[in-house]
């Protein structure tokens, strides 16, 4: 069995990557100002961002359910691997319900979603004041969560290379030529 | 003589109070609205004002009589975010403390057949007034009668949104203001 990740798994989990980190710092970022036409502009672009990454999830999870990934090195003991295993759904359910709320977010706000300004996307609730608040702060909640899994996620990569010096890290860079 | 005399005053007070079956004129602010539509980003938005004040007379029977005034005070916006109300408050936008108010006074009544009428009068706002047209329509109900119309306008017409919102590319120039002011019979 191959020790390494798909090229397309890898493609895919390093490009929603960047997109995360870039993400979370826009997110911040753009909170931040006061309010401006660029504000708008960049809350315009962080919602089509956001659901162009909660797309690229989807193709993930669909390649993930057809390629199973390499199998973890046999020197983890059971805990590390259930810590693995249930870091890296979370990880899925975040990268799912962080779009899902700001999406959920902007229509109770009444502020549409139009990917791209061409697609529009439904309004799924209705205007809402308070609900709208609510999701916001869920919104918030989950991108604080995900920085926290996100800690113990790179965490666990750097100690699998520098400490246990097993493959854990390289089977998801691109292949060593020679 | 004097029978007679009362007899005609009688039926001339009748002929006055057919003539002004209904005069609408008493505005029910609970059923009466006043919302605008724009674009930002390319997206449809709305927002509504919560105060304003109507004065109206109008008589189905006799159109060309009517009036209204409409007086909208523009600190009660509500733009959907704390954040957008506070902003349309400031200098750039309303002036909500140089202009408190923004106000709609009708000339003429027009009736264009069925309940169609054209109002055209003055809407005044941040100290600039403008001639406008306004199609309206009108429709009895019950012991009132209701009031709906749009009329779009050009905000960069009346200076809201200034200085950095004085370009259309975010929030669009059009805003179409949408009424429906509902008054009962007196
Ligand atoms: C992977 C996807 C996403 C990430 C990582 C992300 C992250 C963030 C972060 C870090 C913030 C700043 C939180 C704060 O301090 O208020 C934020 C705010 C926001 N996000 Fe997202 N977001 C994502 C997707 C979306 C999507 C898809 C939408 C809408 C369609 C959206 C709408 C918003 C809005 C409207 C705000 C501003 C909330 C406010 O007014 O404070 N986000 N996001
Ligand atoms: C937003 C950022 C990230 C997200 C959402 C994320 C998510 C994920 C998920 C869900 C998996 C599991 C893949 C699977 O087996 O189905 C995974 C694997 C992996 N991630 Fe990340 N990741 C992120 C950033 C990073 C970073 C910065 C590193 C590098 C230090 C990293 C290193 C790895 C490694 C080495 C694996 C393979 C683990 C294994 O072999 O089982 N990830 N990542």
């Amino acid at each position: 069995m191959d020790t390494h990740y798909t090229a397309t798994a890898k493609l895919l989990h390093w490009l929603i990557a960047l997109m995360i980190f870039g993400m979370l710092g826009f997110g911040f970022y753009m909170t931040g100002l006061d309010l401006s036409p660029t504000k708008l502009e960049l809350y315009s672009w962080h919602k089509w961002a956001g659901v162009t990454v909660f797309l690229l999830v989807l193709v993930r999870l669909a390649w993930r359910i057809g390629h199973r990934p390499p199998a973890l090195p046999a020197h983890m003991p059971a805990i590390e691997r259930l810590a693995a295993h249930a870091g890296h759904h979370l990880l899925y359910l975040l990268m799912l319900a962080i779009p899902l709320s700001g999406w959920l977010m902007s229509s109770a706000k009444g502020f549409q979603t139009v990917w791209f300004g061409v697609l529009p996307l439904p309004d799924l609730l209705a205007k809402d004041k308070a609900l709208g608040n609510l999701l916001e702060t869920v919104h918030v909640a989950l991108n604080f969560t995900l920085i926290a899994v996100l800690l113990g996620h790179v965490g666990a990569a750097l100690k699998h290379h520098f400490i246990d010096r097993d493959d854990v890290l390289t089977r998801m860079l691109p292949r060593r030529r020679g | 003589m004097k029978r007679i005399a009362l007899a005609l005053l009688a039926s001339f007070a009748f002929a006055a109070t057919t003539a002004h079956a209904v005069e609408y004129g008493e505005v029910q602010p609970d059923k009466s609205r006043i919302a605008f539509d724009y674009q930002q980003m390319g997206v449809a938005m709305q927002g509504t004002f919560g105060k304003f004040a109507s004065a109206l007379r109008f008589d189905p029977a006799a159109p060309q009589t009517a009036s209204a005034r409409i007086e909208v005070e523009l600190a009660s916006v509500d733009t959907g975010s704390e954040e957008g109300d506070d902003e349309v408050a400031r200098k750039t936008w309303f002036d909500t403390k140089g202009f408190p108010v923004a106000r709609f006074e009708s000339s003429t009544v027009k009736p264009l057949g069925g309940n169609q009428y054209e109002v055209a009068g003055k809407l005044t706002i941040k100290g600039t007034t403008k001639d406008v047209v306004v199609p309206a329509t009108f429709t009895p109900q019950g012991g009132s009668g209701v009031f709906e119309g749009a009329l779009t306008i050009r905000r960069g017409d009346f200076s809201i949104g200034e200085g950095a919102w004085k370009a259309f590319d975010v929030v669009a120039n059009d805003v179409v203001i949408r009424f429906r002011i509902t008054a009962a019979a007196r």
